[in-house]
C-alpha cells in the first residue's frame, strides 16, 4: 500500500518526537522539561496499552490506573521496605505484574463474557474501591501522602557516570553525565522498549484477531475464535504493560502516592489521551501523550495568565482559573468524539487516501 | 433439593435475599437494640439509593443508553437543595413546622427542576447524537460528568459546604433502647412513596405500558406508531429527576457534602444496578436495600471490611446470576 501524505506526516511526527525524547535531556536543559519528557515516555506506554483494549478489541476499562498502580505501589513499597537495590526493584515490579495478572483474570473471567457497559461499570467499581484500600491502609501504603523512598545507586544525581581528571563529573555539551541522565535513560528504553512491543503485537495475526472482534463478535466467535479467551489475553496483557510502566515511573518519581499513579484524574487523562490521539492506531497513543502532557505542565501557566487578564468580568475568571483546566479538557473532549472520533492521527491517516 | 427452590420460589425467590441478610446479621450481632438501629439505617440509605439508582436503571433497559454522566445530576442536586435550604436558614431556625416543611420542600422541588431541565439537556445535546454506539456513549457521558464537575468546583467551591436540616428531623425517636434517627425514616418513607409511584406509573398507567413494552421489545412500539423517542426523553428526565432528588436527600443526611458526592455514590449507584439487574425497577431496589443492610451490617461487625464489602458483594452475586438478580433486559 502506498503511503498517503497524512501517514507520512504521522510518520515524520513520530521520527521528530522519538529524536526530541532522545536528546531530550540536552536540548531542552532544566529539570521540568527532563520530568515532561520522562512523564511523556511513560504515559506513551499507559495509553497504547489501554489502546490495545479499546481502540484495538473495543472494551472499555476504567481499571488502567490500578494496574499502573499495583506496578507503582509494589516497586515503591519493595523500595521501601528492602532498600534501595536493584533486587528490591526486580522483585517489586515481579509482585505488580503477579498481581495485575491475577486480578485482571479475575475481572476479565468474571465480566468479559457480559455486556460491554456492564464490564465498564464493574471495572469502575474496582478501581475505585483499590483507590479507596489503597489510601485507607496507611501502614503499608502510605495513605494520602503516599511513600518517599531511596532509588538504586545508579540513579541518584549524585552518582558519577564519567569522571574529568579532577573526579568532577564529565560534562558533554554542558550536560553533566550523572544518575539523572542515566535515569531516564532508563525511563527511556524501557518505554521504548515495551511501545515497539505492543506495536509488534498489533501487527501480528492477534492483533488482526482482535480488530475482527470489535468489528462483529459474533462473526469471530462463528469464525472459530474463542472471544472471551481473547479478550481475557488482550486485557491481561494490558494490565501487564501497564503495571511495567507504574514500576517505571515509581523508579523514576522516587515518589508513590494515590494521586500520582491511582486517581481518577489519571484515567481520564488517559481516556483524553487515546481519544485525542486516536483509538485504535498505536501511533494516537504517542501524539495524545504528548500533547496532554504538555498541556497538562504549560497550559495551566496560559490560563492563569487568561483568568488575570479578564479578572472584572463575573464567574469567568472561575472557569479559566488554572485549576479549571480539565473543564476546558472535557468541552474539547466531548467535541472530538463528536467530530472526530478518530482523532487526530486516524483522520490524518484516511485524509490523502480519499483524494 | 428441587423442592427446597421450589418453596423458596414459591415464597419471593430473590426477594427473600435481604430478609436471609437481616436474620443472619441478627445472629451475628447479638444485641436487638443495636440490629434494629442498623437495620433501619440500611434500609434508609437504601432507599436513597434507590433513588438516584432507579433513573439509571430505567434509562438503560429502555434505550440501551447508559450514562456514565449519571453521577452529574445526584450531585446537582445535592448542592442545588444545599443552597436552598441555605437560603431559606431563617425559616429552619424557628419553631414553625410549617415554614420549615416549606423549606425542605422547596429544596427538594428546586433539585427535582433541576433535574428535569438538566436531564432534557443532557438528552438532547449529549446522549442523542450517539445512540446506539455503547463505546462512544461511554466516552461522552464521561466528558461530560468531568465538564459537570468542573462547574460544580467552579460555581460552590472545593470546600465542604454544610447543609441544614429543619429542626423537626433532628435527634431520634427512643423506643425502649432502640433509638430512630428521625430523618432515617423520613428518607425511608419518601423513597418508598417514590417506589411505589414508580410502580403504579409502570404497572397502572398507558404510559407504563408503553415503557414497559419499549423495554421489552423497540421496534416493535414504534412500528405501531408511537413515538418512543419522545417517551424516552420523559424518562430520562425523570431519571435525572429521581437521581437529583436522591442526591438531595444523601445531602441532609450527610449534612457535610463536597464536590466528590457524586463520584463517591456513583460507585455504589453502579454495584446497586449491577446487582439488581439492569432495567428493572424490582431489582434496583431489591439491589440497593440488600447493598444498604450490608453496608452498615459489616461496618458495625468488621469496620475494616466495610470498604471492600461491597466489591465482595457484587463479585458473589455475578458469579451466581451473571445478569443481576431480577434482570429485565436480555
Amino acid at each position: 500500500m502506498k503511503d498517503t501524505f497524512g501517514a507520512l506526516a504521522i510518520k515524520t511526527t513520530m521520527l521528530v518526537i522519538a529524536a526530541l525524547l532522545l536528546f531530550a535531556p540536552f536540548l531542552f536543559q532544566d529539570v521540568r522539561a527532563l520530568e515532561v519528557a520522562a512523564r511523556i515516555c511513560i504515559f506513551i506506554v499507559l495509553v497504547a496499552s489501554y489502546d490495545l483494549l479499546i481502540g484495538y478489541t473495543g472494551i472499555v476499562s476504567f481499571a488502567h490506573t490500578m494496574f499502573f498502580g499495583f506496578g507503582a505501589y509494589g516497586t515503591a513499597i519493595a523500595l521501601k521496605q528492602m532498600g534501595p537495590g536493584w533486587d528490591a526493584v526486580a522483585f517489586g515490579t515481579g509482585a505488580g505484574v503477579l498481581l495485575s495478572l491475577v486480578v485482571a483474570a479475575a475481572i476479565g473471567l468474571i465480566s468479559l463474557r457480559v455486556k460491554a457497559i456492564f464490564f465498564a461499570m464493574i471495572t469502575l467499581a474496582t478501581a475505585s474501591v483499590v483507590l479507596v484500600l489503597a489510601s485507607q491502609l496507611s501502614q503499608i501504603t502510605g495513605g494520602e501522602d503516599g511513600i518517599t523512598y531511596r532509588v538504586p545507586e545508579l540513579f541518584k544525581p549524585t552518582t558519577k557516570l564519567l569522571v574529568d581528571e579532577n573526579g568532577q563529573v564529565l560534562r558533554w555539551f554542558g550536560v553533566k553525565l550523572n544518575g539523572k541522565l542515566a535515569a531516564y535513560y532508563f525511563v527511556f528504553l524501557t518505554s521504548m522498549v515495551l511501545f515497539f512491543l505492543m506495536l509488534r503485537i498489533t501487527a501480528s495475526p492477534l492483533g488482526t484477531v482482535l480488530k475482527a472482534i470489535r468489528e462483529n463478535e459474533a462473526r469471530a466467535e462463528a469464525v472459530g475464535y474463542r472471544v472471551v479467551a481473547y479478550r481475557t489475553f488482550v486485557f491481561c496483557l494490558s494490565a501487564v504493560v501497564a503495571s511495567l510502566a507504574g514500576s517505571v515511573y515509581a523508579v523514576w518519581l522516587k515518589y508513590t502516592g494515590p494521586e500520582t499513579t491511582l486517581s481518577f484524574s489519571i484515567m481520564i487523562d488517559i481516556l483524553l489521551m487515546v481519544v485525542i490521539g486516536g483509538m485504535g492506531t498505536m501511533w494516537g497513543a504517542v501524539v495524545g501523550a504528548v500533547l496532554m502532557v504538555m498541556a497538562q505542565y504549560y497550559l495551566r501557566d496560559l490560563m492563569g495568565a487568561a483568568a488575570e487578564a479578564m479578572a472584572g468580568i463575573p464567574l469567568l475568571p472561575e472557569f479559566l482559573d488554572p485549576d479549571r483546566w480539565l473543564f476546558w479538557l472535557g468541552i474539547i473532549f466531548i467535541l472530538l468524539v463528536y467530530f472526530f472520533p478518530k482523532g487526530i492521527v486516524g483522520t490524518l491517516m484516511t485524509k490523502g487516501a480519499r483524494r | 433439593m428441587n423442592k427446597l427452590s421450589d418453596t423458596l420460589g414459591r415464597f419471593g425467590g430473590v426477594n427473600l435475599l435481604p430478609v436471609a441478610l437481616a436474620a443472619i446479621a441478627f445472629v451475628l450481632i447479638g444485641a436487638p437494640s443495636s440490629w434494629v438501629t442498623l437495620t433501619i439505617a440500611g434500609l434508609s440509605m437504601g432507599m436513597m439509593v434507590f433513588l438516584m439508582a432507579s433513573g439509571l436503571s430505567l434509562v438503560f433497559g429502555l434505550m440501551d443508553v447508559l450514562n456514565f454522566g449519571h453521577s452529574a445530576f445526584i450531585s446537582f442536586g445535592a448542592f442545588v437543595a444545599a443552597s436552598v435550604l441555605a437560603a431559606l436558614g431563617g425559616w429552619l431556625d424557628g419553631d414553625n413546622i410549617m415554614l420549615a416543611s416549606a423549606a425542605l420542600g422547596l429544596a427538594l422541588l428546586a433539585a427535582i427542576a433541576f433535574g428535569l431541565a438538566a436531564g432534557l439537556f443532557f438528552e438532547t445535546v449529549i446522549i442523542r447524537p450517539v445512540y446506539r454506539d455503547h463505546l462512544r456513549q461511554i466516552l461522552i457521558t464521561m466528558g461530560a460528568l468531568i465538564v459537570s464537575e468542573q462547574i460544580i468546583l467552579a460555581i460552590w467551591g472545593g470546600t465542604p459546604m454544610t447543609v441544614p436540616r429543619p429542626a423537626f428531623l433532628h435527634g431520634a425517636w427512643i423506643i425502649g433502647d432502640v433509638s430512630i434517627e428521625i430523618y432515617r425514616v423520613f428518607a425511608f418513607g419518601l423513597g418508598l412513596a417514590v417506589f411505589i409511584g414508580l410502580m403504579v406509573l409502570l404497572n397502572r398507567t398507558r404510559v407504563g405500558l408503553l415503557i414497559r413494552a419499549g423495554v421489552e421489545n423497540r421496534e416493535m412500539v414504534e412500528a405501531l406508531g408511537f413515538k418512543i423517542d419522545r417517551l424516552f426523553i420523559g424518562v430520562f428526565m425523570l431519571g435525572s429527576a429521581l437521581a437529583a432528588l436522591g442526591g438531595a436527600m444523601w445531602a441532609g443526611y450527610e449534612t457535610l457534602i463536597t464536590p466528590a458526592l457524586g463520584g463517591e455514590m456513583m460507585i455504589v449507584v453502579f454495584i446497586v444496578v449491577i446487582i439488581g439487574g439492569l432495567g428493572s425497577i424490582e431489582g434496583t431496589l431489591l439491589g440497593a436495600i440488600i447493598v444498604g443492610l450490608t453496608a452498615n451490617y459489616i461496618g458495625y461487625l468488621a469496620p475494616k471490611l466495610a470498604l471492600a464489602s461491597n466489591m465482595i458483594l457484587m463479585m458473589a452475586i455475578l458469579m451466581w446470576r451473571p445478569s443481576g438478580l431480577r434482570p429485565a433486559v436480555k
